[in-house]
């Protein structure tokens, strides 16, 4: 009996740790996190540990298929790789020469190893590459551009060494990313500081030293506060705002009449409190985290909040400071030779992207994109026709909202394909199905990690494919070969992470000892130093930015826009847990077992009023539908909010644990494609309100 | 009591469930048994304040096992490290075991008609290993110590910080 160690990258969600697995005979065993990875030491999550029984399981895509009858029907064909390549390519091919390449869309998972499929789609002409950031960050990628000039990946969130957190929007413990969370236990175990905002006393509540229950949709006026405390108690760093700020006083003009009184009567917390923060954060700069938030899609100013949060750390002096939001470094920072990209094989293509129809700002090109507007375009023809769509790894059905409505604009495309590990929604909606090898089945290209300590990762193959299905690079070469991509077009992981490390002076040896290369022996802070601008006009951070002002969006104007809530209506808030982060992990037969159906967060108070009980089945509808879901009472939630965990309400016979099970929140969400934040564009998942009943 | 003990840190625990299932994988048990288990209470809010508590339960490897006892046919066994483990070859089902535990520690796994229980996973230990539960717990909150290890670290960590009070008056 042979057990060996083969260093590979979670795939049980975003965060993507590095992960070693036991391999016995050819069988993976066991996953724990990279025993040399900094910050992970040996950890992985629950996800992570459940990632083998999503290996074992015979529920997934297990041959490429072909619909038969009409779309979401559950008709399929088996038919060869062969043939399914040949019928993607000749698809694709076919809307390029009939509708230009633009009109080709890729809804991609995104992420450090997507530069191969980038680059396909450049090679199609299409500028129509969305990556998963695209639905929840895009708010924070928007507001730090509005700001820095450069998107929320420039700057790293030092937990380590903060003396004062705040997690506002960002539920580290329970979205769990390894390093970040052990990161910031050490941190506080070394005497840091952590305050909490949440509309819900989740896990990393229980961790907090200050739990702020905020009102749902107010955080903006607790920020503003905060930030006019700053300026009128002259707490904040003038010497750092003197020489990085531009425009400070219109944000002092701007903030003038936010009070803490004011932010107390919106949000529900003492004005005491919210001085007595600010002044905590003060003492603490440049030491201070005040996160802009992971998941920001969430209501109709969910771009200001995030755009205060960075202000509030900006008066701190923490952008660039360790301790604070230092800079990420990247292979071009350290003066090293980065991987060799595919994307830079091609042109990007000269088209704007499909999200621009509708008059939108054209400043939104800088950022990662809008998908639900994308997707729109498939509808409305506007700014061109979108007839072509290909998905891989991420679930448009289960994760935006309005499933039903999605289908309809989906009803209008000529060609539908889906590339996927795990049976999704979309997938089993699709023409043609190509199926993904699990994530320790498959390699993956060479990817960089930007951050402290940058470092270069990639997937091994820890274990040959148990069914008919084929990895990434395998599907891309597949394409790019027929349709005459040559440069794409590769015999093995190999021959690819070679081209990527010519002249790198990384070997792919290097990465067997430990899995991860990394870039620099020691963590790398970079200095603001005198040479230093931030990449805006004014080369400062800019409070208002004359761009975006100019455009039609004032990041100084206040938009405050609530809907009314009356007896036993509430407003529908959502989020993930340890256990379910993504709809694929509901029908993982561990994860399933621990939690096997989604209930309904509601306040006791709320509840005794409309006569439920806990564990009652209740009734929630709005004007998109009802559903039947049962009630926990609790008090960690806000009473004009009831919560639920993402990802329920899995329909598909497929799936024989999941389906059935709990209540999809996005099916609750009528008309929520179009419900977006007139500033960032992002969309306001949490403005949706529902009635509950007893049921 | 074994030599070792599994010591939970509650502060760093955030309820996740990654020791239950790191034990599962490890010992290939089916989803619905759970020969660790993670008892979690919370989070919670009542009266301003949020809290989770947490106590990992694997086994505690009792110096005198009723387990042991009890068992028929000899195949609850209790090694001279003091692991308390089952001898699965041996095991005829017949729970008597389960039963006798006045902590229901062992867990039965239908599909095999077996007694399954943490046997603080002694070959990972005997290849130089922590067991499993403790090497992929996500936040480090689980450690593997000589029994008075961990608590004599606590109990000068708290004297030390008493001491420093102290000194700032």
């Amino acid at each position: 009996m042979s057990v060996k160690t083969v260093y590979s990258v979670c795939g049980m969600c975003g965060v993507r740790c590095p992960i070693e697995v036991a391999v016995e005979n050819g069988v993976c065993r066991s996953i724990q996190g990279n025993r040399h990875s900094p910050g992970i030491r040996g950890a992985i999550c629950v996800r992570g540990a459940a990632g083998i029984a999503a290996l074992q399981d015979d529920e997934r895509p297990q041959f490429p298929m072909r619909r038969l009858g009409a779309r979401g029907e559950g008709r399929w064909q088996r038919i060869s790789w062969e043939e399914a390549l040949a019928h993607a390519a000749e698809k694709l091919a076919e809307a390029k020469s009939r509708n230009g390449g633009r009109s080709i869309l890729w809804s991609d998972a995104g992420g450090p190893f997507s530069d191969m499929r980038k680059a396909l789609v450049r090679a199609l002409g299409s500028p129509n590459f969305f990556g998963r950031e695209a639905f929840g960050e895009v708010n924070t990628h928007h507001a730090a551009l509005s700001l820095f000039g450069f998107g929320a990946d420039r700057l790293v969130y030092d937990l380590r060494h903060a003396r004062q957190v705040v997690l506002q929007n960002r539920n580290l413990f329970e979205s769990i990313d390894v390093r970040q969370a052990n990161e910031l236990l050490d941190g506080l175990a070394d005497g840091g500081r952590l305050t909490v905002i949440d509309i819900r006393a989740t896990v990393s509540a229980a961790k907090a030293d200050r739990f702020l229950l905020i009102r749902p949709g107010t955080d903006l006026a607790l920020n503003l506060a905060v930030i006019r405390t700053l300026l009128a108690e002259k707490l904040y760093d003038a010497a750092f705002a003197g020489k990085w700020i531009a425009d400070l006083e219109a944000l002092e003009r701007a903030v003038a009449g936010d009070s803490p009184e004011f932010a107390e009567a919106e949000t529900g917390i003492a004005a005491g409190e919210i001085v007595e923060l600010a002044r905590a954060l003060a003492q603490a700069a440049p030491r201070v985290v005040w996160h802009p938030g992971g998941m920001t899609a969430r209501y109709r100013d969910s771009f200001l909040v995030s755009r205060t949060a960075y202000i509030i750390n900006a008066l701190l002096g923490a952008i660039g400071a360790r301790g604070g939001l230092p800079l990420a470094a990247g292979s071009e920072d350290l003066n090293q030779k980065g991987l060799n990209r595919f994307v830079d094989l091609f042109p990007a293509a000269a088209e704007k992207r499909a999200d621009a129809g509708g008059g939108r700002p054209a400043v939104y090109a800088q950022g990662p994109g809008l998908i639900h507007q994308a997707f729109q375009a498939i509808e409305s023809a506007d700014p061109y026709p979108v007839k072509t769509c290909v998905v891989y790894e991420n679930d448009p059905l289960s994760e935006l909202p309005d499933p039903g409505r999605i289908k309809e604009i989906f009803g209008r495309l000529d060609f539908l394909a889906t590339i996927t590990s795990a049976w999704t929604e979309t997938a089993w909606h699709s023409d043609l199905l190509l199926p993904l090898s699990s994530y320790l089945e498959r390699e993956s290209i060479a990817g960089e990690l930007p951050g402290l300590t940058p470092s270069l990762s990639l997937r091994r193959r820890c274990e040959s494919p148990r069914y008919d299905t084929r990895a990434d690079w395998e599907i891309i070469s597949g394409l790019a070969g027929r349709l005459g991509v040559a440069p794409l077009s590769f015999g093995s992981a190999e021959e690819i992470w070679d081209r990527q490390l010519a002249g790198t002076g990384v070997r792919l040896r290097d990465f067997e000892a430990r899995g991860i290369v990394p870039l620099t022996a020691e963590p790398w802070y970079a200095p603001l130093g005198a040479e230093f601008r931030f990449p805006t006009a004014s080369g400062r951070i800019e409070m208002q930015n004359a761009e975006w002002r100019d455009q039609g969006l004032d990041c100084l104007k206040q938009v405050v826009v609530r809907p009314g809530l009356y007896a036993c209506t509430f407003r529908l808030a959502v989020g993930g847990c340890s256990l379910h982060v993504e709809g694929h992990t509901v029908n993982n037969p561990i994860l399933f077992k621990q939690m096997p159906e989604n209930v309904l967060w509601i306040h006791p108070a709320a509840a005794a009023s409309a006569g439920i009980a806990d564990g009652d089945a209740v009734s929630v509808s709005g004007p998109g539908g009802t559903g039947r879901i049962r009630a926990r009472l609790t008090e960690s939630i806000h009473p004009e909010a009831v919560f639920m965990v993402r990802g329920f309400g899995r329909t598909l016979p497929v799936e024989s644990r999941a389906r059935g099970q709990g209540l999809a929140d996005t099916a609750l969400m009528a008309g929520g494609l179009e419900r977006t934040d007139p500033l960032g564009g992002g969309l306001a998942l949490q403005e949706h309100v529902l009635s509950v009943t007893k049921a | 009591m074994a030599r070792h003990v599994i010591d939970l840190d509650e502060s760093r625990c955030i309820g996740c469930r990654a020791c239950e299932v790191h034990c599962q994988v490890k010992n290939r048990t089916p989803a619905g048994v759970r020969p660790g288990q993670l008892v979690a209470v919370g989070p919670e809010r009542s009266r301003g304040e949020v809290r989770l508590a947490a106590a990992f339960r694997p086994c505690f490897h009792c110096e005198k096992p009723w387990c042991v006892a009890v068992c028929p046919v000899h195949a609850m066994v209790r090694r001279a490290d003091g692991w308390v483990h089952v001898a699965r070859e041996l095991c005829v089902g017949c729970r008597a075991c389960i039963a006798a535990c006045p902590w229901k520690v062992p867990q039965w796994d239908e599909t095999i008609g077996k007694v399954v229980k943490c046997d603080g996973c002694m070959d990972r230990v005997a290849a130089g290993l922590v067991p499993a539960c403790v090497a992929g717990c996500t936040t480090h909150a689980l450690s593997f110590a000589q029994a008075n290890e961990n608590v004599r670290k606590i109990r000068l960590h708290y004297a030390r910080s008493l001491l420093v009070q102290k000194q700032r008056g």
